[in-house]
């Protein structure tokens, strides 16, 4: 799974190059519970033992109008029995609610792969709305495919009628029983389904029924129906996994649970001020309900109010949190430069997006690198930390934490859209692994008689004083400032040294983080696949593919954006060509060529989806002049594998 | 401010001044509120170890500086949203909080309504001087009508915001005016201290170089008492030495200003001052000066449950009877277990 690192050099495996994976798509309408039926069989899949990664998908629209082209909502799942990475390129089964949800992604399915359509929907109304002139399942337009289509409305209603429902409450089961369909088709547990219905509707148990008649009688459809046509049962088995408690894990419980841990590593009171946003929400909505681990969360009037708050509340003594995405981390600029200037640990989480402005929403990107690392007024340095999957963003809140707390200075934390909302098996951390940093407050004077609240420590860190402290009392601000007493002083040498001090502040870090590792590959070579964030995972299989091919080619994932680990220059030096895959224009491209006069090369996205393995492949293949391998399922062009597709975007 | 829980600390307005050199303009009434804080301190027992003053951008927000107490000067307008992450994390600091008419209204105006509206205890001492100081006198939102500036040479057209009517539309529960001269500053003080609760504080303050003698019609002690009208609790309204008062039009449902023949202000219809009376708080901020005296003293005071005490309660309340156990959250939901013999166990 992509939290397992894979040691540096390994002999890759050669047999069995074709994993035992199985890509399934969930399509429909937005109201259709598409994402729910996805997260439950994620649940029993993760449950199965099987690896997995998940790609949920949707429209910005809350509630889109009923069967149109752009409310089509997507929720994607690649599982099988050997390392998963990505949410998988072109799907095998896709299952579509409603002729949109078909004509929206059909385009992505494997040549030869599985339509499960709900033909109920297909009347001339949603025909209409999708625009199509004639109903595919009848014009023979789905020829490649393989075509199951059945009124599943209809059977959902027979299997719920004991329960008088009404009409539009009985359909809501469809998912439901869509996905009892799903669960006999890969022969996974209904048990944790049905025990968690029992449980989400245990104040309306005749809804818990309803729902669990639809499940059982989706179950029993496959069963029957195998007896004819191209349903069939598959066996996934489970993954070879290290031993342990595993759980199923997003980015926004990870990068929730990651600060929570971090606080009680500082054996600090965490104070998390945010303001709604998309996809950064998800965070607060994790730590409201975290009290007990001595939490305060505060929904502010605004972003800038949002990290102001966290501000002073890292002042007063706490471990200020702030969370948010591009346009709300553009409001917070100024006041990420007072936490720079009075040096307050601050913890800054940006769940990026795809921007500029409102940009896409609901989608995501990696193009907030220069907003993290130059994007404030002044020379105004802090530390970047990004996380690679959902998994990893527990360890990197952890480190944001960390950098916070012991160099006095605000941190940003980099995750995205993709990462906060797609899951993946995590193997349950012993939080008592972890070491300890604990914070010290000064007490008493640091000079004889005399306070120096910006007296620097060896690593460049002022005490952190708690007002309420008896004799400690002095004055802090955004204002350039004395050495040492930090009276207001903004004579020429003193800024010039404060913006020196500040600056190695940071630069010291990179002393205190571990070195660049080659995670799958070789230390030197003739190409190094350098990535960040979420690119790991179609990365890391597409460089494991292509050294199976016998191609020389390393995989490099960097945590650390700011500073660089300070090895990484002489590593990247070791490589005859540098491709830098990132869902930006190419923004990691241009801070390796600035530090280090390296031949960087880009290879940028900016779709709003995230990299599919086939084309990284391509991109190494190219780099390296050797011809294109194809290895992703067929001659299904990548564009058309994006979810959401062009008709869906575009309608 | 806080519960009188702890014991009061004895200091002297000495204790009160830092060592720094105060820069402002030779003049400037920020002197005078300057002296009538350090004065007022020690009279309400005060701890400076205990107190924090916060404060965003503008000629009024060095004000920290000069206090020897906790200072943090924040940046344009965001004071109040510091002073409520400081409040939350530690609800004992006495926290005043120290803005402009520029920083509480224009830029941080958003703020100010909204530390107000959720009553976060902490004392708010907006300096009005109707212009911008430090950036060289441009208008401000409360700059009257037709005031010539860098920026408005033809004179400004938009009509100026009132701070106190703004601070009671947003929920405020302590209302209170001054000004810098006033030997009064101090009682208002005092007792925008003594409410627990958002305490907003008007301080007409006097901008010598770019906005001169704007209050002089009522803040010179030569007429003052013909156009300053002090209210206080329990007190009828009244001015010009007893003369005049102020009655409820009934007819208009506004204010009126009334004559007082020989002391009886009974028989003039006079109001007695009750401060938690919110709808005469609304008419007497929106007097207009000039056919009206300038209200001034505490115009409304109303103690409702605090902010951050309601926060601090639920948390405590969400927080009963759990252990902070992280090995338990981690692995909270539903988990399965990988046996070391490649087993699998839902």
């Amino acid at each position: 799974m992509a939290t397992q690192i894979a040691e540096t050099a390994a002999p890759e495996p050669v047999t069995n190059p074709e994993s035992e994976n199985v890509v399934v798509r969930f399509a429909g309408d937005s109201g259709d519970g598409m994402q729910l039926t996805g997260g439950q069989f994620t649940l029993s899949t993760a449950l199965a033992g099987s690896d997995l990664a998940t790609f949920p998908d949707f429209p910005a629209e809350i509630r889109a109008p009923q069967g149109t082209l752009f409310g089509v909502s997507a929720f994607q799942i690649n599982f099988g029995s050997s390392q998963i990475d990505t949410a998988g390129d072109a799907p095998d089964v896709l299952v579509a609610m409603n002729p949109a949800a078909l004509k929206t992604n059909v385009g992505a399915l494997k040549p030869g792969g599985l339509v499960i359509a709900d033909t109920g929907e297909f009347g001339k109304r949603n025909l209409d709305k999708a625009k199509y002139a004639v109903s595919p399942l009848d014009d023979g337009s789905l020829a490649k495919w393989q075509v199951m289509a059945f009124d599943i409305s209809a059977l959902t209603l027979e299997a719920v009628k004991p329960f008088g429902l009404g009409n539009k409450e009985a359909l809501r089961c469809k998912n439901m029983w869509t996905l009892g369909l799903a669960l006999w088709m890969f022969d996974r547990d209904r048990a944790p389904i049905v025990d968690w219905l029992n449980d989400k509707f245990r104040k309306m148990p005749v809804l818990a029924q309803a729902n669990i008649a639809a499940l059982n009688a989706g179950h029993a459809y496959g069963e029957t129906a195998e007896l004819s046509g191209p349903l069939r049962q598959r066996q996934i088995g489970p993954v070879e996994s290290a031993p342990g408690l595993y759980r199923t894990v997003t980015g926004a419980e990870s990068v929730s649970l990651g600060l929570v841990a971090g606080a009680q590593l500082a054996g600090l009171p965490m104070f998390f001020g945010g303001y709604p946003i998309t996809p950064a929400s998800a965070i607060l909505h994790h730590l409201v309900r975290l009290k007990e681990f001595g939490i305060t969360t505060f929904q502010a009037e605004d972003e800038i109010a949002a990290i102001c708050s966290a501000i002073g509340a890292s002042y007063a003594g706490q471990l200020g949190v702030t969370s948010s995405s591009g346009p709300g981390i553009a409001l917070k600029g100024e006041a990420m430069g007072l936490a720079i200037m009075t040096e307050l640990p601050l913890v800054i989480v940006n769940s990026q997006r795809g921007g500029p402005s409102t940009g896409l929403p609901t989608k995501t990107e990696q193009s907030d690198l220069y907003q993290a690392v130059y994007g404030r007024n002044g020379d105004a340095p802090l530390p970047v930390v990004s996380a690679r999957s959902p998994a990893d963003a527990f360890d990197a809140a952890i480190e944001a934490v960390r950098l916070a707390v012991t160099y006095m200075t605000p941190v940003i934390l980099l995750t995205d859209g993709y990462i906060a909302n797609a899951a993946e098996p995590w193997k349950v951390p012993d939080p008592s692994t972890y070491t300890p940093f604990p914070v010290s407050f000064l007490k008493e004077k640091n000079a004889g008689d005399e306070l120096l609240p910006y007296k620097r420590d060896a690593s460049g860190a002022r005490p952190w004083i708690k007002p309420g402290t008896p004799g400690l009392m002095h004055r802090i601000g955004g204002i350039e400032k004395a050495i040492d007493t930090g009276h207001i002083d903004y004579s020429p040498a003193t800024h010039q040294a404060q913006t020196d001090a500040r600056r190695a502040k940071i630069d010291g870090i990179a002393q205190d983080i571990p070195a660049q590792d080659v995670c799958l590959g070789d230390t030197s070579g003739k190409l190094a696949v350098v990535g960040w964030g979420s690119t790991y995972g179609p990365i890391h299989q597409a460089v494991l593919r292509m050294r199976r091919r016998g191609l020389d080619v390393s995989h490099i994932h960097v945590r650390h954006i700011w500073p660089l680990p300070a090895n990484l220059g002489d590593l990247l030096r070791g490589y005859a060509r540098i491709l830098v895959p990132e869902m930006n224009t190419g923004q990691f491209k241009t801070v390796l060529r600035d530090q280090y006069l390296v031949d960087a090369q880009p290879l940028t996205k900016t779709s709003g989806q995230p990299f599919t393995i086939a084309e990284i492949e391509d991109a190494i293949c190219d780099a390296l002049g050797t011809p294109r391998g194809g290895d992703f399922g067929g001659e299904v062009d990548a564009d058309t594998t994006q979810l959401p597709s062009i008709e869906a975007v575009n309608p | 401010m806080n519960e009188m829980t702890k014991i009061a600390a004895v200091t002297t307005l000495k204790d009160w001044e830092t060592d720094q050199e105060v820069r402002w303009c030779p003049g400037c009434g920020d002197y005078a509120i300057l002296k009538a804080v350090q004065r007022t301190m020690p009279e309400i027992g005060a701890d400076p170890a205990n107190t924090v003053f916060v404060s965003g951008i503008g000629c009024s927000s060095r004000f920290p500086y000069y206090m020897e107490s906790y200072g943090f000067h924040t940046i344009h307008g965001r004071a109040p949203a510091v002073a409520t992450g400081i409040k939350l994390a530690n609800p004992e600091l006495d926290v005043w909080i120290i803005t402009g008419d520029g920083d509480a209204l224009s830029i941080g105006g958003n703020h100010t309504m909204h530390v107000l509206r959720r009553n976060l205890d902490c004392q708010i001492m907006l300096f009005n001087n109707e212009i911008y100081g430090l950036t060289k006198g441009q208008y401000s939102p409360t700059s009257r009508v037709g005031t010539t500036s860098p920026s408005t040479p033809q004179g400004s057209v938009d009509r100026p915001a009132s701070p106190c009517a703004f601070a009671l539309g947003a929920g405020a529960r302590f209302v209170a005016r001054g000004f810098d001269i006033s030997k009064n500053l101090p009682d208002v003080l005092k007792a925008a201290h003594a409410h627990k609760g958002a305490a907003f504080i008007e301080i007409f303050q006097n901008c010598i170089v770019y906005n001169k003698d704007v209050f002089n019609d009522f803040a010179m002690p030569k007429g003052a008492e013909d156009r300053q009208l002090w209210v206080q609790a329990g007190e009828p309204m009244l001015f010009a030495k007893g003369t005049k008062g102020i009655a409820l039009d009934v007819a208009a449902l506004t204010l009126k200003v009334v004559d007082v023949i020989d002391g009886d202000w009974q028989t003039a219809g006079v109001i007695v001052h009750d401060v938690t009376n919110r709808s005469v708080a609304h008419m007497l901020v929106e007097l207009p000066f000039g056919p009206f005296p300038m209200a001034l003293g505490v115009i409304y005071d109303d103690p409702r449950p605090t902010y951050e005490e309601a926060v601090r309660s639920q948390n405590a309340a969400a927080a009963k009877g759990k252990v902070p156990d992280m090995a338990a959250l981690l692995a909270k939901g539903q988990t399965w277990t990988v046996d070391a013999g490649a087993g699998h166990q839902g």
